[in-house]
């Protein structure tokens, strides 16, 4: 796919251009190198953190402060409550954004158009910005201090919708007009023509809600009370928020945390770099 | 169930999708269950909306006039809440250090992810696939972790920026103590955050640029720097509408970076709004007055959507 692509500019450019490709390089490396410092730092023991002068790579490799991250806090815990919540939001964030996107694809009506106008608010006015009363809702709901507290007012997300919205306006309507004429009923239509059908668009949603909701902050911040019920960056934050940060312990903990991102981009690097996500809006 | 019960007549979508189809029996009558099929459809997102938008919503403007703690039953006081936050100087200074971040960053964002796309479409460049993996990864990094590298990295005792200062005989900065400088730290990181989710959006939209146009302006003698002044920008108009519309609005409610990276400091010269509402609602439990700060903003993010959208229509009819 990349040979007809790079003719037309070769040509175009006569060749590659030093200076460019100096200019990009210079900022790539700009750009991985706090992830570099941070990584290689939190494999150096706690002493020589801090000891001049610094080093880029420990002299003493150690994987000591991951050790204690693991044993001083539950971290099978934390990282057992945040997949249990990415995963089960995902799903639902999933279903839920076909189906309302799939509404607003295919059927014409005033109350849709309403709907959909709402869904676009929703964009504009993030509820989290109203913690103190989104608080009390979740409490008289009887979510407080419980996962199902952060799944389920996470599952809407106007940016699913607008992707399935979007994904099923191409679908061709005589799909759907041949299924109703051999007796097919629209929600079977949907579950069994329509659904399979957006699988790439699922892929893709389902990407980008995993995470949303693994690196989500303000939502777990809110609900969660319990340290049984924290999420990996909650408890982050509570390493960070001490008074005499653990820095040993801090860069550990933090970059096991991103363990699990770094495998979903490596498993789907392809389907995230390419995502049409023109009609996506950042949640 | 009704919606599962094939009836003749066919509905008429506006328009008629081939030929094939008989027209008598496409009549205009609709089955019932292309009505009550959408509606359950939606009916989960409705709900949710409705508890979790709407709800927290008019609750919030209810809290305002209130002096709720949390416990106990609400007590209406009028505006007084309203009243002691037009002359609270922590409500004026979190705002305007809020409005000081957005103006600065939106730009830097911009800049940023359309500067690096640029340089990632062009051909002239080598090693453009490992640049892009390098550049998206700090997608995959949460705003907290975020918050934690860069405070690593920029440690006014102990940071590495610091160390190289020295190492170069440059003065020491206070990154930490210097309320400007750690404000600058904050963009800094956030731009270093955010470039990966608007560079896809520019990629996507660049190469949807019909590369004729380009070079049609090259054949007449156009500069490089007018071929992308006057096609490729203007044609990225709707990309950068929305890259620039919800990077305001997402640096209107930056929080959790910020949480991590320095807490609001040094003391609460750089507390941005979000954490203003934290800090009253939650940490002093003044849920009313909370929720009148939460309404302020609410009406400073409608204001700013409204006008920016407003700039994009007119655009479009010039």
């Amino acid at each position: 796919m990349t040979a007809p692509l790079m003719a037309v500019p070769r040509r175009l450019f006569r060749g590659v251009n030093i200076w460019l490709t100096l200019l990009l390089v210079v900022i790539a490396a700009l750009f991985a190198f706090p992830m570099l410092w941070f990584v290689l730092s939190s494999f150096k023991p706690g002493t020589e953190l801090f000891s001049l002068p610094l080093s880029l790579f420990p002299s003493d490799w150690t994987t000591s402060g991951y050790v204690t991250a693991w044993n001083r806090f539950a971290f099978w815990r934390y990282f057992a409550n945040t997949g249990v919540v990415a995963l089960v939001t995902t799903a639902f964030t999933v279903l839920v954004s076909a189906m309302t996107g799939y509404a607003f694809a295919k059927y014409k009506a005033w109350w849709l158009r309403v709907f959909f106008i709402c869904v676009l608010v929703t964009t504009m006015l993030p509820t989290e910005v109203i913690m103190p009363s989104t608080f009390a809702v979740i409490r008289d709901l009887g979510l407080y201090n419980s996962l199902a507290g952060i799944i389920v007012p996470s599952i809407l997300t106007a940016t699913g919708i607008f992707m399935f919205r979007q994904y099923f306006r191409t679908v061709p309507d005589e799909l759907l007009e041949a299924a109703r004429i051999d007796g097919v009923g629209e929600i079977r239509a949907f579950f069994q023509i329509m659904l399979p059908i957006a699988r790439p668009i699922a892929v893709v949603l389902a990407i980008f809600s995993f995470q949303w909701r693994w690196n989500d902050y303000i939502w777990p911040l809110i609900v969660l009370n319990d340290p049984n019920n924290y999420t990996l960056q909650i408890a982050l934050r509570s390493i960070v928020g001490a008074d005499n940060i653990d820095w040993s312990v801090l860069l550990s903990a933090s970059v096991i945390s991103l363990v699990p991102m770094v495998i979903l981009f490596a498993v789907f690097q392809r389907q995230i770099m390419s995502a049409d996500i023109n009609s996506g809006l950042k949640d | 169930m009704s919606q599962e019960t094939p009836v003749a007549a066919v509905p008429a979508p506006a328009p008629p999708p081939g030929p094939t189809l008989t027209p008598r029996r496409r009549s205009g009558l609709r089955r019932p269950g292309q009505t009550v099929a959408p509606l359950l459809f939606i009916s989960v997102a409705v709900v949710l909306f409705v508890v979790f938008f709407v709800g927290p919503g008019s609750l919030g403007l209810y809290y305002s006039f209130t002096d709720y703690t949390g416990v106990g039953d609400p007590e209406f006081t009028g505006l007084a809440n309203y009243q002691e936050l037009f002359g609270d100087e922590q409500f004026y200074s979190s705002i305007g250090r809020t409005v000081l971040y957005t103006v600065l960053a939106v730009p830097a964002h911009y800049v940023a992810a359309l500067g690096l796309s640029l340089l990632l479409v062009s051909a002239a460049a080598r090693f453009r696939t490992a640049a892009r993996i390098i550049f998206f990864l700090p997608w995959l990094i949460s705003p907290i972790v975020t918050g934690v590298i860069w405070r690593w990295m920029f440690g006014e005792n102990f940071g590495l920026v610091n160390y190289v200062m020295t190492v170069l005989s440059l003065p020491r900065q206070q990154w930490e103590t210097n309320g400007d400088l750690a404000l600058a730290v904050v963009i800094l990181a956030s731009t270093w955050a955010g470039t990966a989710f608007n560079m896809l959006l520019f990629i996507a939209a660049l190469r949807n640029i019909p590369r004729s146009y380009l070079e049609a302006a090259q054949v007449d003698g156009a500069s490089a720097a007018q071929r992308f002044f006057r096609i490729t920008l203007p044609l990225l108009r709707p990309t950068s509408f929305m890259v620039i519309l919800l990077g305001t609005l997402g640096a209107m409610k930056e929080f959790a970076m910020v949480q991590a990276l320095n807490g609001g400091g040094p003391g609460t010269e750089n507390m941005f709004i979000v954490q203003y509402i934290y800090q009253t609602g939650f940490e002093r439990a003044q849920i009313g007055y909370a929720s009148a700060v939460s309404m302020v903003l609410m009406v400073i993010l409608i204001v700013i959507a409204l006008v920016q959208m407003r700039f994009d229509r007119k655009d479009d009819l010039a």
